[in-house]
């Protein structure tokens, strides 16, 4: 008999913890095999399904990074904490750390886009002599769009962060001003041509890194990438996430940037 | 094994099917097509042979027996899910050579990329296909170019002919019923057609580049992004998940899963408010890519199957066939502006 993929099942809310206005990390009980950049279709009560890509894997824990957008707007997340969701997953292919070990790793942010990626970060900043040396850029709109903010504390000891935001009303040193784009030419790598890059964030700013990139004589075969799309099944059937021939539930999120460019919708 | 049977005959034996099966097929809802006045030829369950319409094309198609239009799939508390009974009932569906063709596709998607689906298995699995030929072609059909107008994998075939039921039966659980009512054995063979008015051509240099061409401008304003043609497609097998809420909190519901279209807006909506293919002209081409060029490329054939339903239902007018054959120009478009 076929596995009913579409029943999920249910998972304590161990901790919601606030990072801005709408953005909120919960960390829910799960114990599986779990891969960073990987997702789980999370049903939120009001809303539905949504697709949430993991931000951090714990003992026993995942951690979830969610937005209070839509018909959620007014729940006050903090009081799902003790309470109980369902869940489905993991689906998709996900980073493998495998892929960056021995190099010299980049990987560059935009808002949201840090949170499928942030379980690789973690992974080397418990682990830095996995890899030659590490550089995270991450870019958010404002001081106040930052996420896990008390992490990036951690991070600066074990790899050099530069975290940066588009516009600030005052600044302080905590961050500094600029795309992302900009920092690019700036990276302190040794070898640019060998050096593993991963960029996730918005289409658009993807894009431009890339660019970027490559103009910094980056090699495009050393480029990853995570998609974002409308995942309702996350098994290849609904159709939303079709691009081209490739499906990003089954196929991706994340995608050599050599796949990943020919991905145009 | 072929036979000929009376139709009084053929009755019994759906009768006696009915019983523990749904027989689906095209059936004529006088009136109520969306074009004013002209009937409309869809699914439904039928008891006779009576019921059913042989001699037109159905505008929409057996996919709602595998895939319902809305269909529950569990029901859930903050604690608990209760996954949706499936139907008591099996289906046994009439259907034409381009539509057992569109079920490979389906099959193709629901049961053999990625995990299977649970809840298409459990309809699919005893499920019977009973196939009606086609003497000649209908408007806007090009199922020859397709590839799609022979089939040869039904369950039965069923044709009419001067008050008779001409049968020929491929499957062990019919005989039976067949060898004891037949008038006789006859040798039968499913009609089907070797020309069609309509003809396409698809390009063989066709590559996503075609999206930067013009000719699909003409869409955004002349499409009306109704999702028609996705809804009456036999092949088009999107959905989208939909909760419902019996408690105020949300805690408490059902989650159903309904046909979706890309052409509606909001088929591509991200949780974080990002939106792709704004314009119905890019939508469109979306969709063609889809039918004749990108499934292919990740499983081996087409999947439009030429049956010219999206032509029939377009409220605009809009031809799909048309489109097919304008991507070719669309290429050399593409192409003339790259050399430059
Ligand atoms: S092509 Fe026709 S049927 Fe399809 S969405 Fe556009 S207007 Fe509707
Ligand atoms: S795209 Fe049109 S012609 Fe092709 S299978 Fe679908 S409805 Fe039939
Ligand atoms: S999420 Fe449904 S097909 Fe990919």
């Amino acid at each position: 008999m076929t596995r009913n993929e579409y029943v999920p099942f249910s998972s304590h809310v161990l901790q919601v913890t606030r990072h801005t206005a709408i953005e909120y990390t919960f960390r829910m009980e799960y114990s599986g095999e779990l891969k960073p950049g990987q997702f789980f279709e999370v049903s939120l009560p009001k809303f539905g399904e949504a697709p949430i890509s993991v931000s951090g894997i714990g003992d026993g824990t995942v951690d979830f990074t969610i937005r209070r957008v839509g018909r959620v707007t007014n729940e006050i997340f903090e009081k799902y904490a003790g309470e109980n969701l369902l869940l489905r997953g993991p689906y998709g292919n996900g980073f493998d750390v495998e892929d960056y070990k021995g190099k010299e790793l980049v990987i560059i942010a935009g808002g949201t886009g840090l949170s499928p990626v942030k379980g690789v970060v973690d992974y080397f900043s418990g682990h830095p002599d996995e890899v030659q040396g590490m550089t995270l850029l991450a870019g958010f709109k404002s001081p106040s769009d930052i996420l896990f903010l008390e992490d990036f504390g951690r991070w600066k000891q074990t790899m050099d962060v530069i975290l940066t935001v588009d516009f600030a009303e005052e600044t302080d040193n905590s961050c500094q001003i600029g795309l992302v784009t900009e920092h690019i030419p700036q990276l302190k790598v040794k070898n640019k041509k060998e050096a593993a890059v991963i960029v996730v964030g918005p289409p658009v700013m993807m894009h431009f890194c890339a660019k970027g990139l490559l103009e910094s004589t980056f090699s495009e075969e050393n480029i990853w990438v995570s998609f974002e799309r409308k995942m309702c099944c996350g098994i290849g059937k609904c159709g939303h996430c079709k691009i081209d021939d490739s499906y990003v539930c089954l196929d991706g999120p994340v995608f050599p940037y050599l796949k990943g460019k020919t991905l145009i919708d | 094994m072929g036979y000929v049977l009376k139709t009084k005959d053929m009755d019994a034996i759906l009768k006696k099917w009915g019983g523990d099966a749904i027989i689906f097929a095209p059936v004529r809802y006088a009136g109520q097509s969306e074009f004013s006045g002209q009937d409309s030829i869809r699914y439904g369950a039928v008891k006779s042979i009576g019921d059913i319409v042989f001699d037109e094309k159905s505008s929409f198609t057996f996919k709602e027996a595998l895939l319902p239009l809305c269909e529950t799939l569990f029901y859930f508390t903050e604690n608990s899910v209760k996954e949706a009974d499936g139907k008591e009932k099996s289906a046994i569906i009439f259907l034409r050579s381009c539509d057992l063709h569109a079920l490979r596709v389906f099959d193709e998607i629901y049961l053999n990329s990625g995990p299977a689906d649970y809840y298409y298995a459990r309809l699919r699995e005893n499920a019977r296909f009973i196939l009606m030929g086609c003497e000649k072609s209908f408007r806007n059909c090009f199922c020859v170019d397709m590839g799609t107008n022979i089939s040869q994998n039904y369950d039965a075939y069923i044709k009419l002919d001067e008050g008779n039921v001409h049968v020929d039966n491929k499957f062990d659980g019919w005989t039976a019923d067949f060898e004891s009512a037949a008038q006789s054995s006859a040798t039968v063979t499913p009609d089907y057609v070797t020309d069609t008015d309509v003809h396409v051509r698809i390009p063989e240099n066709l590559s996503l580049d075609v999206m930067d061409s013009n000719m699909w401008t003409e869409y955004d304003t002349r499409c009306i992004n109704c999702g028609r043609c996705n809804f009456s497609c036999p092949t088009c097998t999107c959905f989208t998940m939909q909760d419902i809420h019996y408690t105020d909190n949300g805690w408490a519901g059902e989650r159903r899963r309904v046909h979706a279209s890309c052409m509606v807006d909001g088929f591509t909506d991200v949780a974080g408010g990002a939106s792709y293919r704004q314009g119905n002209g890019q939508r469109m081409r979306f969709k063609a890519l889809h039918k004749v060029y990108d499934y292919k490329k990740r499983f081996g054939y087409h999947m439009c199957v030429g049956c010219g339903r999206c032509d029939d239902v377009c409220p605009e007018y809009i031809s799909f066939s048309t489109i097919i054959n304008k991507l070719e120009q669309g290429m050399e478009e593409v192409t003339v502006n790259d050399e430059k």
